[in-house]
Parts: C-alpha cells; structure tokens; sequence
C-alpha cells in the first residue's frame, strides 16, 4: 500500500504507468482495434508509382512501402516489442540473479569462476555481439529476445553479486547458518527474498533497454523477421523512403521512445520506494 | 581445308575511335567528377575483385587483351592488335600493341599476358574468377597445384601471345575481357605481394594516386593510355561510407556528380516527376534477372507441377510497383539485352485458379508450408514480402527467412536447405554478355553441387549437353544460330520451371546536371559506370 | 596498489584471451562458408576448394585457433578475406576517426551531464530536479538511429548548417557527436546529481555553509570534484562503448570508424576483420573498466578499506 501510494505521488511515474498501460492495452487489443490485417498488402495502400500514401482518413497513420496500414503495423509491432521486452529482460534478470546469487553465496573458487564469465561476458562488444548472435541462430522473435537475454544478463549479475555477498555476512543469514538451515532454505528463503527489490527494478528499466536494443537490431536488419511487425523493423523497411515519408520512421520512432521512457520511468520510481538507501540518489 | 582467319583491323580501329559525343556537347578539358558510393572498396587487384563497385574501377585502372565499345556488349581488341583463330578453335594468336607502358613505366610485353592469366588460375591468388579459364590447357594443372604455369599460354617473341585450348570455347573473347584476365606487371605484384589490391599498378586510362582507407580513393588520368582521347575526364574521386540517400541530397547540392549505389525508392519518384528528371536521371536496362530460385530436391517442390504452380501465382506487375516500377516483369532466365533471348515466350502467366488446379492436381489442394529466403538489405525483404503474399493467395505459407548475403548464399549450396530463394542483391549481373553465363553456375548440373550457386539444384543432363554444343561453335559466323540455341535451352528448361523469372531491374543511376554523354556509358552494359567514356560537358 | 594494477593486468589477459576463443568458435560455427562467399557466383567447385585451403579453412578449428593466437602474439591480426590488407592497417586507418568521435562524443556527454546534475542537484526535489531528471530520462529513451536520421535531415539536408556525410572538418563531427552525447548525456546528469547530493548532504559542508563560505565556492570547491570522481568512472565504460559500438551513428553519418568497418565485415562474413575489431573492442572495454575500478577506491572510502 505503501508502494502504491509513494508511487501515486510522483506525476512522472504515473505518466508512465498510463503510457504502459496504453501500450500494453493496444497490444493485446491489437487483433480488435485495428483496422486491417498486420500483413495485408492493400492494392489502394500504395500510389499507382508504388510510393506509400500519407496520413488521411482511410489510413490514420498513413501505409508502408507494401501499401499496409501504418497503425494496425504499429499495433502489432507492440506486440513484438512488449513480448521481446518481458521474455528477453525477464530472462537476463533470472539469469542474472541466478549466476550473481550463486557467485555471491558459494564465494570461493566456484564463486570466483562464475564471477570471472560475467567479466568475460562484459568485455564483449555488445552490439557486435548481438549482430553476431542474431546472424548464427537464424533470426527470429524468440531468437532474437534470446540474443538480447544473453547480452543484458552480466549487469544483473554483478549488482546481485554485490547485493548478495551483504547479504551473506549479515546476522540473520549467519544466524540462520548457525541453526544448521540447508543452503536451498537459505538461499531460497533469506537471501532472493531480499534481492526481489533489485530484481523489480530491473525487471521494469530492463525492458527499455531491450525494447531499444530490439529495435535496434531490427533497423540494421538482424531483428524480428519480416512480416512480423516491430517498431525497428518498420523504420528499416522504409528509411530509404525517409525523406518523402517522414510518417515511416517518425511514428514508430514516438512510439519507441515513449514506451522506452515510461519504463524507464515507472522503473526509476520503484528503485526510489523499494529501496530506501538509494533514495533521491540516482 | 582452309584456314578461316579472323582479321580485325577494323575491330581495332574503332576501338581507337572515341565514343562520339553528343552533337551539342562539347567535353570540358581538365575537369575531375565526385563518385560516392556506401560500401567501401574492398581491392582494386584485378585477380580478386569481384564485387560491382570495384569491378568498372578496375576496368579503368588495367588493359585487357579484349575490350568492349563503350556503352555496347560489342568486343574489340584492345592491348591486342590483331588476332587470328584456328578453325577448329582451339588456338588464338593475339599480336600485342607495341610501346603500350604500365604507370610504372615498363612497356607491357607478352609475358606479362601469360603472368597475369596463370596469376588469376593459381591457387595461391585465392581468385574467384580462376575458373573462366578452364578451357586453357593446362589448367587442370595449375588449379589443382600439379603445375606452376599455364601449358596452354605460349609466348614466342615479345609481341606474340598463343592460346592453345582444350576445348573449343566460343566465350573465349569474353574471358579475355573480363578483369580477371587484366594485365599486371610482375615485379610490382611480387613486390606488393598481398598488399597490390591496395598499391594497383596496370595500364589503363586512369592510375591510382591515392587512397585514404575507409574515405576515399583518387584516380588520375593516365597521360600515356594507349586509346586516343581517352579518358575524357582528368580523374575522379571515389568517396566511400555514403549513404545512398545522403549522397542524393549531396548530388542535387552539387557535391557529388555521380551516386553509384543509384537512387533511393522515395527520391526516385521525388527527382523523376521533378523539372530536373531529364538532366539527373539515367535509367537503362542491365543484363540482370531476378528470380526465385525453387529447390527441386526439396518437397513438395520436387513436383514439377508444384513449381509451376507457384510461377503462376506470383504477381509480377505487383512486384515492379514496390520497386517504383525500375524493373520490367520478366518471364525466362535471359534478360531481353542478351542475345538468345526469344521476345516471343510467353512463360507463365499470372493465373491464380489454374495454379490452384495444380496444386489439387500435384495432392496439395490446401496448399503447404515452405520456407523463402533473401537477402536482409532493402528492398529484399519487401520484395520477399509481396512473393508471400503472392504465394498465400494459392494456400502455400512461405516463411521468410531474411538473412545476410553469407548466410543465403551457404543455405543456397547446401543440398536440401532452402527451399526457395530470392535472388535479388546477391545474383550479379552477367559476367560478360553471353547466355552461358546465365546457365552454368546457376542452371547447370555443375553449379548443383555443395556451395554451389545452382540454388534450384537443378539438373538436366539433356540441356547441358546441349549448353556443351552450344559453347563449342566458336566459330564468330555461328554467332547467330549459336544464340538461337542457346536461346531454347532456357525456353525449354521453363517446362521444369525450376526458377520463377521475376522482373529484370534496370539500373537507375543519378549523375549531378554537368555530367554529359549517353546514358549507356553509366549504365555499361559490361562495366557500369565506364570512367573512360564520362565526361563533363560545357 | 601497484599490485592491484598488476592482479588486473593479469585478469584483463584472461578475459581478452576468453573473448578471442569464444570468438573464434562462433565465427567459424556461423552458418555461411567464407570460401563460398569469396568465390563468387561464378567459381567451380575447385576453385572453392583453393580458397578454403589457402585461407587455412580446411584445417580442424584447434589447429586454426592456435595458428590465429600464435600469430595474434606476434601482433599480427592476419589479413582480410575479402581485402586481403592487414586487418591492423584497416583498423588503424579508421583509428583516428573513430578516436575523434569518441573524445568529442564524451565532451558532449560530460558538459552536458555535468550541467544538468549540478542544476539539478542544487534543486533537489524541487520542480527543476523533476523536469531534469526526466528529460535526461528521454535522451537514454529515444532511439539513436532515429534521431541520426532526423539530425541529419533537419540540420544537414534542410537547413544545411552542417554537411551531411563524411570525415575531415570540425563541422562533420558536430551531429555525430551530439547524437550520441545527447542521448547518453542522461547517464552523466543522473551520476552527477546524485554524487552532488551526497556531498552537499555532508556534515563540512553544513558547517561551511553555516560559516558563511559563498555558495559559489561550495560548489565548486566540494561538490563540483566530488562529482568528477563518478564521471571518470563512467568515461571509462564509454570507452569501451564507444570503440566498436557506434555502428548505427557511423552507418547515418557515414562516418569512416571501426564500426562501419566491423559491420561490413559481418556481411561478408569477413572472419578475421571480426575477429580483430572484437578484440580491440574489448581491449578498450576491458581498460575502460580497469579505469572505472581504479577510481573507484578513491571515490568511496568504505570501497578504499578493502
């Protein structure tokens, strides 16, 4: 309740709750709202030259360079971007508190090697790493949230290494040793409970990582495979047609931002609530 | 028996004749043009360069025995004078043009022709191009490492240089004139070693002054080239890392005279319904097919119905709108500019209820489920995109696997993986303009192999026999009757429809207002842009 | 700390080597045969068979790898597939592009950030701290390919103040370097602000305040240091960003750096183009963190006791 009402007071934050929901909403309404198929090439959705049609009253958002309508597209490419946003961060965080969690608790050689991965993990390029990925697996949705998971998960690591090796010379987890607690039971019981604030936090600003990172790989043309809409893949397909239909890259590149920023923001208020020693820090 | 001899003293001559120019257009003396282009320039190393950037630098930068007219698919000689051929045409003689200098200075004499070729064959080049010389004997040898030198290349005095094939190949002259076969001094590539591609030193209209890796390279004429007036301009800089649509926007600013990656879709519509479209726009037909390459070793495609089922169903009319209309639907491998093609074909027309009927016909009345690759760069995957839908209107559900030129190319030459594939921005155009080139590596039973680029892995014993009788009529007289045969090999192979032919795309390539000429010396049909015949006009 | 420097130095080789065998692997498990690709459409099975040997791709992977780690030792990266140059002499002649995007990135990034925390800082909670905050919020949001493409098409192609492509001149590296110090101006303002806050918080600076110290000089002798310390830190982690990682604003701009090149190396699966980009990559990740790890003791005394 607390949490609720902390979080209500900040405008920014619920700002960018209701941009989420939004996003969410139109995601999952998609099928209901919109106007057309996703990958319906309309023979009136292109001039006779083949040159995409402007925002008008047929076409709200105007068509693609296929002659599909921009905002069904941009529906259904919430879809990918949410989708990829949950199941990739949600599988970087898990890995990230499992390896980070088991590092920080076994310490010791075991420890040591898995935090030395995470080293080695960080040293790479990341983007070239990600493209590399991307062309190795044939890319698709689950490929490609796979090679955003494997990218992001070291940062989680490292900061619930951090958090855990507190944790594990603190009295109560010493306490709990001393009374003879298996590992499971302390590890499960004492020590996630504690990072689950972490985990929240990251679970929400990591999904404006990810959403920017999909859509990066998409614009380079190692994203969601076509005719899978998603925000980069649309800007991709039509940056050539940059210049005379600006709507192309313009509202799908609105729509990354926003949804980008309301996570970061709604991620940056429950850092602020949930953990009280970094609060008004950063 | 009588010796036919092939004279060409009239070929040399008008290879010495300069393009014409325009009636009202006088070219400026001295005046050096900007060229963009996006990707970097790999090599200028004539025995490795393979890409369409540096394929028409190249074609400046070094002579050739053969050469082409500009802005034609018309062969001359070139650093040849004369030469004659046997009757059963197996040995070419070539006179060399004499005092012909390389830009270091040294006259280029017969040993350098034969340096040069078995350069371009021997296994430690890494050459892609090694084996359009397999007519020459003695290849077998040096390709597979059994031998240092070419058995087939003769050098009897400076001046001389004598062929001797294994086989009769009526595409020799081409070889010939393709840059593989560029001539390259020897103390300089052995100097260089792998380093040349970057330091080229040849014998052509312009030399190579400098290049800032990654920025740009700048030609200079070459004062001593042996073509007369030639070349028209006094260099030209190369800029790399440009982005097509930045490099348009530069050339209507007038930064940039010519964009070589052509015009972006949306400024194309903008520049060709603009006041200057006359001036910036050169539009001209290529030696190029797009094509959607069925694998007749995967099912259900393996049923010939099946196939010609899915080439009635594509929408050919459709597809050249999403290409702005650059392209004209095509309905047979050979483009319309390469001799064979039969303007009477009529192919397979657009016909969605008797592709259904075939499909019921073949047992899939509901269609199947397949896969189609392409290229990821744009328009690739738009194009990929149409097809689908194209293909979902008779029931068949093509996923689209949109990857990079590497990855399409490998699944391409592995049997069974791909089971269609879009052509587009990975099938170069034409080698040199012959049909067999179109046939060989990617219709043959040859190119059906692990890595090879026959992606409909198609196989067809009769026609290439056919293709071999056709390639032994090197006799020039039988040029026309060896076209017709060449022509009905592709018709014929049509029945099997292992390829959908889709559009052949024409090049568009926009040149800044000052550039002069006809449109045919930026749209080569054998080099693109051809840097010797460009000029900048009053 | 000379022995921590060298426990580092240690470790840093370690993970360098890591990176260059993980590397290796997934280059060569790619599924796209470099032979193939090199040969062309054209090339017969031989001449395929030629290429793989003579590039050494015929050999068992173990063998290429420890070929490839004895040259690399040696200083030599080996030399392009498709160029056949010495990867070393690529990268060294996009080097200095690279180097001077990367400097005037970071400027961009530091005066930014550094002004936006102070401003924010110095009112904490208040309506500006809130507005700040946000707005650097929506630089790390926005999409960086966007942005390049709207730069360019307001600033070069319309209003023309700057030129739209290349390498040369200060006016080329002015939209580069503001799109990517725009965008990551917001980590910077967020890292000041709150090093700011801790000190201001401190009790000598209460007691300076109360004494009558001039606010001015409160800044900028305690609080304005203080939030360098942070700042070090995460130029070093830029580094690491900055040196194979700017492949979207070089690709717009058209900018000659190491990130065109290692892009256009993918493409043509240009292994040992990749491979060394990787690695100098990574050299620069791993010193950019060596840097943030050193300053770390010095900013936070508790990390110092260690």
């Amino acid at each position: 309740m607390r949490i609720a009402r902390e979080f209500l007071r900040r405008p920014t934050a619920v700002f960018g709750l209701i941009v989420v929901l939004l996003v969410v909403i139109g995601a999952l309404a998609a099928p209901l709202i919109s106007p057309y198929a996703p990958d319906e090439q309309l023979f009136d959705g292109l001039t006779l030259e083949g040159a995409p049609i402007g925002p008008d009253a047929v076409f709200l958002l105007g068509t693609d360079t296929l002659g599909r309508d921009l905002l069904t597209r941009l529906l259904f490419g919430a879809r990918t971007s949410l989708i990829i946003g949950v199941v990739a961060n949600g599988t970087a965080v898990t890995i990230g508190l499992g390896v980070g969690m088991l590092a920080g608790y076994l310490r010791g050689p075991a420890g040591n090697a898995l935090m030395r991965f995470t080293d080695l993990m960080m040293a790479f390029p990341a983007l070239l790493l990600a493209i590399v990925l991307a062309a190795l697996f044939h890319p698709s949705l689950w490929i490609v949230a796979m090679v955003i998971a494997m990218v992001n998960w070291v940062q989680v690591a490292r900061i619930v290494y951090t958090e855990t090796r507190g944790l594990v010379e603190r009295d109560f987890i010493l306490a709990q040793r001393s009374l003879g607690a298996g590992h499971g039971r302390i590890v499960f019981k004492h020590i996630l409970p504690h990072l689950m604030p972490t985990a929240i936090v990251w679970g929400t600003l990591g999904i404006a990582t990810t959403v920017l990172l999909e859509a990066t790989l998409s614009f380079l043309g190692v994203g969601v495979q076509p005719p899978e809409p998603s925000w980069g893949n649309i800007i991709f397909e039509s940056q050539s047609f940059f210049t005379a239909a600006p709507w192309l890259v313009i509202f799908p590149g609105i729509a990354i931002l926003l949804t980008a920023l309301s996570f970061n923001l709604v991620g940056d208020a429950l850092r602020d609530i949930l953990d009280p020693t970094q609060r008004g820090r950063m | 028996m009588t010796h036919w001899l092939h004279r060409t003293a009239i070929a040399g001559l008008m290879a010495l004749t300069p393009l014409v120019a325009l009636a009202d257009e006088t070219p400026v003396k001295g005046a050096t043009i900007v060229v963009t282009y996006k990707d970097d320039i790999a090599t200028l190393d004539p025995a490795i360069g393979y890409d369409w950037q540096n394929w028409s630098m190249i074609k400046s930068l070094f002579s050739r025995l053969m050469e082409y007219t500009p802005g034609t698919a018309d062969l001359v000689p070139s650093l040849a004078e004369s030469f004659e051929i046997t009757p059963d045409g197996q040995t070419y003689t070539f006179k060399l043009r004499k005092g012909v200098k390389f830009s270091n200075g040294r006259e280029v004499v017969a040993s350098d022709v034969k340096y040069s070729i078995e350069r371009a064959v021997n296994p430690k080049t890494q050459g892609p191009g090694a084996g359009f010389f397999g007519a020459i004997s003695g290849f077998d040898d040096l390709s597979g490492g059994k031998a240092q030198s070419l058995s087939g290349i003769e050098t009897p005095d400076d001046y001389t240089v004598v062929f001797k094939l294994s086989r009769p190949d009526a595409t020799f002259l081409h070889v010939l004139a393709i840059n593989f076969s560029s001539i390259v001094p020897k103390e300089v590539v052995e100097a260089e070693g792998q380093d040349f591609g970057k330091k080229p030193v040849g014998s052509g209209a312009f030399v190579l002054k400098d290049w800032v890796i990654g920025q740009r390279l700048v030609f200079e004429k070459n004062p001593n080239f042996y073509v007369a007036d030639t070349p028209k301009i006094d260099g030209f800089t190369v800029e790399v890392g440009q982005e097509p649509l930045v490099a348009l926007l530069r050339l209507q600013q007038g930064e940039v005279d010519i964009a070589g990656d052509g015009i972006p879709p949306a400024k194309f519509l903008e520049i060709k319904n603009g006041p200057d479209a006359a001036d910036i726009i050169v539009d001209g037909e290529q030696l190029q097919t797009g094509y959607v390459a069925i694998n007749t070793r995967v099912k259900p495609l393996d049923d010939v119905k099946v196939r010609q089922a899915l080439n009635m169903a594509v929408n050919k009319e459709r597809i050249t709108r999403i290409v702005n209309g650059r392209a004209t639907p095509a309905n047979q491998p050979l483009p319309p500019l390469m001799p064979g093609y039969d303007k009477d074909f009529k192919g397979y027309a657009y016909d969605i209820e008797k592709a259904k009927a075939l499909l019921a016909e073949a047992g899939y009345p509901d269609g199947f489920t397949t896969a189609l690759y392409a290229s990821s760069t744009d328009p690739n995957p738009r194009i990929a995109q149409a097809l689908q839908q194209d293909f979902a209107a008779i029931g068949v559900k093509a996923e689209i696997k949109a990857l990079a030129n590497a990855n399409v190319i490998a699944a391409g030459g592995t049997e069974g993986e791909a089971p269609m594939i879009w052509s587009g921005g990975m099938a170069w155009i034409a080698d040199f303009p012959d049909p067999s080139n179109f046939y060989g590596p990617i219709l043959g039973c040859a190119g059906a192999v692990q890595g090879g680029w026959n992606w409909s892995w198609y196989c067809n014993k009769d026609l290439d026999a056919r293709a071999i009788a056709a390639d032994s009529m090197s006799d020039p007289a039988k040029k026309d009757e060896r076209a017709k045969l060449w022509g009905t090999v592709f018709t014929d192979l049509m029945a099997d429809a292992p390829w959908i032919p889709v559009f052949n795309e024409r090049r568009v390539v926009a040149k800044s207002k000052r550039m002069g000429g006809p449109g045919n010396i930026y749209i080569d049909p054998t080099r693109v842009i051809n840097y010797d015949a460009i000029y900048v006009k009053q | 700390m000379i022995e921590l420097i060298l426990r580092r130095l240690g470790g840093a080789l370690m993970i360098l080597f890591g990176v260059a065998a993980i590397t290796f692997v997934l280059l060569y498990a790619l599924p796209a045969d470099p032979a193939v690709q090199l040969a062309g459409r054209s090339a017969t099975a031989q001449t395929v068979a030629n290429i793989r040997h003579e590039l050494g791709l015929d050999q068992p992977l173990l063998l290429q790898f420890v070929h490839y780690l004895g040259n690399l030792v040696q200083g030599d990266f080996g030399r392009s597939y498709t160029q056949k140059t010495e990867v070393m002499t690529l990268i060294l002649a996009r080097l200095p592009a690279t180097l001077i995007l990367m400097v005037t990135g970071i400027l961009v990034e530091v005066a930014i950030g550094l002004t936006l925390g102070t401003i924010a800082a110095l009112n904490r909670g208040g309506f500006v701290d809130r507005l700040v905050m946000t707005v650097s919020f929506v630089g790390v949001s926005a999409p960086q390919f966007v942005v390049a493409l709207l730069l360019l098409y307001v600033f070069a192609a319309t209003l023309q103040w700057f030129p739209m492509s290349g390498f040369g001149t200060f006016s080329h590296v002015v939209l580069p370097a503001l799109t990517l110090g725009v965008l990551g101006a917001g980590w910077y303002a967020r890292m000041v602000r709150s090093a700011m806050i801790d000190v201001l918080t401190q009790d000598y600076i209460r007691t300076a305040r109360a004494k009558g110290v001039a606010e001015r000089t409160v800044i900028l002798r305690h609080a304005v240091p203080n939030a360098l310390l942070p700042i070090v830190a995460m130029i070093g982690i830029d580094i690491g960003q900055f040196m194979g990682g700017v492949v979207v604003v070089e690709a717009v701009y058209g900018w000659p750096g190491i990130g065109q090149l290692a892009w256009q190396a993918i493409q043509q699966v240009d292994i040992p183009i990749i491979m060394g980009v990787t690695l100098i990559s990574s050299l620069a990740i791993v010193t950019g963190n060596l840097i943030a790890d050193l300053v770390a003791p010095l900013i936070d005394p508790r990390i110092r006791a260690r």
